[in-house]
This record gives C-alpha cells, sequence and structure tokens, in this order.
C-alpha cells in the first residue's frame, strides 16, 4: 500500500515532467526540401502492422538540430553527395576478370530507381539480401571481382548512389510470402531486450522517441534516411553499423554487419518506416 | 571541486579497502524484505554520500544521469529524461527501499527500462557481452553493474535527496 503511494507520488512527477519537454519533441514544423525543389515528406500515417504503437510516423531528421537539419537541404552543403559522386566513377569503371562496369550492364544509373526502397528483398534462393549483398553478388558472379566490404569506401560509394536514385520514393518493403518469416524474426529482435542493460530497440525507439537520453535525441529509429553521412563519425554509416552500435549500447554481444539476423532486423525496422519517403544519404549528427 | 573529489575519492579507496574485511553480500546471497527493500548494507559498510554524488553522475560508474533529470547537480549537462527526476527520492522511500532499486529495480517496477545494477549471473541476459566493447561477454570478468560499496555510496547520497 505504502508502495503504491509512492509510485503515484512518482508518476506524477513524470507527468509534470512531460508537459515541460517541449523542445526535445520532434521539430513540429520543419518541412525537408531539397535544393529547394524536391519536397521529402518527414511525417507519415503509421503502418497498420504497428498496431498504434506511434501516433504518426516521423524521420530522424526532425529530431536533429537546425544545423544537422540544414545541411542535408543542400546538395552541395551534404557531404554524403561526394560519396555519390564517387560512386557514380565506381559506376562506369571496369573492374574484375570480364572488364565490365556496372553500366555495361545496366545502362545509367538511373535504371536503379526505386531499388534502394525495396530493401532488403528476397532472392531467387529464398534468401533475405541487403543491398550490398545484391552489388557483390554482381562484382563476384558476374564481374568476377573481389566483394567489397560491408564497411569499406566502395560498398558506401556504391550504396550512397544506388539510394540517391530511389529519393523521394516510399518505403516499399515487403512483409508477406517469402518475406514473412524474415521479417516475423526482426520483429521478435526488435522487442528484445538484449544485454547487461537490457534494453530493446522498443524501450529507446518506440517507448521513449522525443526524450533524450543523457545528450542524445531519441528518435524513432527509422532507416529511410540510410545510408546516412554521419557528422560524428565524418562518413557515411551503413545501417548496420548504426546496429551494431545500438546493442554495442545495451552492453550486448552484437551481431556481425551483413549477418542474417540484421539483414532481418533491417527488412522489420524498414517496414516500421512504409509511408516515409527514402531519404538517402542523409545527414545526422 | 577537485580536493573535494580527491578527498572523495580516497574515502572511497579507504572504504573499499576496508570492505574486502567485512562481509559483502553477494548478489546471489540478497535478503529482499517486502519484496523491494534490501536492509542489510551490500558491503558491510556505511556508504559515503560524497562518494555516491561522484558515483551517481560519472558516465563510466552509475551513469544514472543518462535516464535521470537531477536537480542537485546543475554542474552537470545534459540530465537525461527518460526516467522520473532523482528530486525527492530520498523522502519517498526509506533506505532499504533505495537499496532495492538500485541494486534491481525491476522488484519495484516489473519490466522497467531501468538496468539491474547488482546481479553478476550472464545467464540472466540476452547476449550479455564484455562492457561495451560487442563482444561476448568473459566469464572470468562478468560482473555486477556497480560494486556492493558503490551502491551503498549511491544510496548514502539518494537518502539526502528530500527536497522536491
Ligand atoms: C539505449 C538506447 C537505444 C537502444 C536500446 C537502441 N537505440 Fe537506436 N539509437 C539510439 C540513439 C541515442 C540514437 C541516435 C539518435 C536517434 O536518431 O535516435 C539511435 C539511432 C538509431 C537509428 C538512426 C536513426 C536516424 O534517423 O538516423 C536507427 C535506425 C536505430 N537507432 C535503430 C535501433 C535498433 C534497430 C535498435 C535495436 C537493435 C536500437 N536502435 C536500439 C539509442 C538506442
Ligand atoms: C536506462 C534508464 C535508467 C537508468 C540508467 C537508471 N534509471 Fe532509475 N529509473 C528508471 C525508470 C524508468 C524509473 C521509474 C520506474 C519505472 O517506471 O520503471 C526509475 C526509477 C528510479 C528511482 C525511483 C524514483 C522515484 O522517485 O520513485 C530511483 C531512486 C532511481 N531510479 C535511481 C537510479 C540510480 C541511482 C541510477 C544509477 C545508479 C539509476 N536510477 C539509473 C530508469 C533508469
Amino acid at each position: 500500500m505504502k508502495t503504491i503511494t509512492k509510485l503515484w507520488a512518482s508518476a506524477a512527477i513524470c507527468g509534470a515532467m512531460l508537459t515541460g519537454m517541449a523542445q526535445a519533441d520532434p521539430h513540429p514544423t520543419a518541412e525537408l526540401i531539397i535544393e529547394g525543389e524536391l519536397h521529402l515528406a518527414t511525417r507519415a500515417e503509421p503502418p497498420e502492422h504497428l498496431g498504434g504503437a506511434l501516433p504518426e510516423i516521423y524521420s530522424g531528421w526532425l529530431f536533429r538540430t537546425d544545423e544537422t537539419r540544414e545541411l542535408q537541404m543542400d546538395d552541395f552543403d551534404n557531404p554524403g553527395i561526394l560519396f555519390t559522386e564517387r560512386g557514380l566513377d565506381r559506376w562506369e569503371m571496369a573492374d574484375g576478370a570480364t572488364e565490365q562496369s556496372c553500366a555495361d550492364c545496366h545502362g545509367d544509373v538511373e535504371s536503379m530507381a526505386g531499388v534502394r526502397a525495396v530493401m532488403p528483398k528476397v532472392n531467387e534462393d529464398g534468401e533475405l539480401w541487403a543491398l550490398q549483398n545484391y552489388i557483390n553478388n554482381c562484382r563476384t558472379e558476374r564481374m568476377e571481382a573481389d566483394a567489397w566490404g560491408w564497411r569499406s569506401e566502395p560498398m558506401k560509394d556504391m550504396t550512397s548512389l544506388i539510394s540517391l536514385q530511389s529519393r523521394g520514393m516510399p518505403v516499399a518493403v515487403h512483409m508477406d510470402g517469402d518475406h514473412a518469416p524474415f521479417w516475423e524474426q526482426g520483429r521478435e529482435m526488435y522487442y528484445t531486450r538484449f544485454g547487461q542493460l537490457e534494453l530493446s530497440c522498443a524501450n529507446c525507439h518506440e517507448d521513449n522517441w522525443g526524450r533524450m537520453i543523457r545528450a542524445d535525441h531519441l528518435s524513432q529509429g527509422m532507416s529511410n534516411g540510410f545510408p546516412t553521412y554521419r557528422l560524428k563519425n565524418a562518413s557515411i554509416v551503413p545501417l548496420h553499423q548504426r546496429f551494431l552500435g545500438c546493442i554495442r549500447d545495451t552492453r550486448g554481444e552484437t551481431f556481425a554487419e551483413g549477418s542474417p539476423e540484421f539483414i532481418a532486423l533491417e527488412l522489420y525496422v524498414a517496414s516500421r518506416g512504409l509511408g516515409l519517403p527514402i531519404e538517402g544519404v542523409s545527414v545526422r549528427q | 571541486m577537485t580536493r573535494r573529489s580527491l578527498t572523495a575519492a580516497c574515502t572511497v579507496s579507504a572504504v573499499l579497502w576496508a570492505s574486502a574485511a567485512s562481509a559483502e553480500i553477494a548478489p546471489a546471497d540478497v535478503v529482499w524484505e517486502d519484496e523491494i527493500a534490501i536492509p542489510a548494507s551490500l558491503s558491510g559498510a556505511p556508504g559515503d554520500p560524497d562518494a555516491g554524488r561522484i558515483a551517481l553522475s560519472s558516465r563510466s560508474v552509475g551513469n544514472c544521469l543518462s535516464c535521470h533529470v537531477n536537480s542537485d547537480m546543475p554542474e552537470h549537462d545534459f540530465h537525461g529524461d527518460v526516467a522520473p527526476p532523482l528530486d525527492g527520492t530520498g523522502a519517498r522511500w526509506s533506505e532499504a527501499e533505495l537499496r532495492g532499486i538500485v541494486a534491481n529495480a525491476k522488484r519495484a517496477f516489473p519490466g522497467s527500462m531501468m538496468p539491474v545494477f547488482y546481479n553478476d549471473n550472464p545467464a540472466d541476459y540476452i547476449r550479455p557481452g564484455n562492457a561495451y566493447t560487442g563482444r561476448a561477454y568473459d566469464p572470468e570478468t562478468f560482473s555486477t553493474l556497480l560494486s556492493a560499496q558503490e551502491i551503498e555510496d549511491i544510496v548514502a547520497y539518494l537518502v539526502t535527496l528530500t527536497e522536491w
């Protein structure tokens, strides 16, 4: 009984705290317009499968400072664009034993429009593959060249370039059929409380988005901005690197970048953002 | 300030030294009262509120400010707000209850986001890591998030937070 009264007391404080927290919420009115032309929605109706867990879905862009947000509104200021430019050189560069370039088979890079929006996607063999897997498959099977590492510079360049072709197209990953078991696996991971701190993705990004965890402003952990240029890393950060960091911060043993587990998580996290446009390459702090 | 922290640091090491000889209660042997409270000192020694103040705010020790606001510590930037403020906890809870909350808050608040600071059993966790390395835990070094004495110090500090 005594305990219950005290719990009420802390609940009351909690309530008071919530009302005074407006500055930590996502920016209420900011609009993401690239180069004064391309309007990217940063708010959308939540997908049905979330069952009301989020009232509205928000791009991580809305949770960043004015300065960081502005960098993404101008391709000249967005340092991620440099990666796409290098990516274009690689697109046209012959490599491997067959001495072919991406362009030799695919033509103009614009043929990649829409590809990023449906990633990760089940391949012909029934495996769930991320964009990186498809890129490496072309390199090893068709070009007879070496596979690129998940975090390597050429992989960052190429994923940035291919993502840019889908900029403005809504996330359109599949959740049904072949994709269903992977989606379920990812969902299960999202709600698992990993590590010695016993924190799940949902603890931070579903239950506490908009709040501060020390100096960090928690977003909804959406993936539509990836690959993202992260100022802190001064480089492109692939989504799996972000996952790795988030699990490491739970004092947990992470999964490897490119692992089947992270690709399944990638599918589920993407499905939470169905309706938000691909921003790649975004800018984050 | 520096001198004060230095003194506090010396006190901590002195207390830790002394407690090695006294009866420390291992996590598995903790005796609970009313499910949520721990009446006896975990280290067998009294806590030092000055050392507790440092342990609570330090990122590498309690890192409590990552989730809690504490108005008694305006000198620290960036208090998190995913948890209720620590203001007044000393008035709302007894010392034994505070010890219970810091040791294992999931007893008082089932399903809480607050980590369990006094449990050294890796089998209770899913993919426990080796601190913040992202690698698998090392059975040789896996330990509680806070030592028995650090918890005593933090509790001694929390009981001083009577205003809110
Ligand atoms: C202890 C809190 C915490 C946990 C647990 C956590 N994250 Fe995060 N996450 C953060 C913080 C802090 C950031 C950086 C600020 C932000 O964008 O929210 C972040 C950022 C992200 C981002 C980048 C969002 C963007 O717009 O750039 C993604 C995606 C993400 N997290 C996914 C996950 C997933 C998936 C999990 C579980 C495997 C997870 N997080 C677990 C704290 C956490
Ligand atoms: C990851 C977040 C997190 C961290 C880190 C954390 N706490 Fe908590 N704490 C909470 C939450 C959330 C509650 C509220 C209970 C609930 O609803 O789960 C809470 C409740 C409490 C309470 C009861 C508050 C009241 O007024 O009723 C005390 C005391 C407390 N925490 C102390 C600490 C101390 C001391 C530390 C560090 C050693 C700490 N917490 C670290 C999340 C956290």
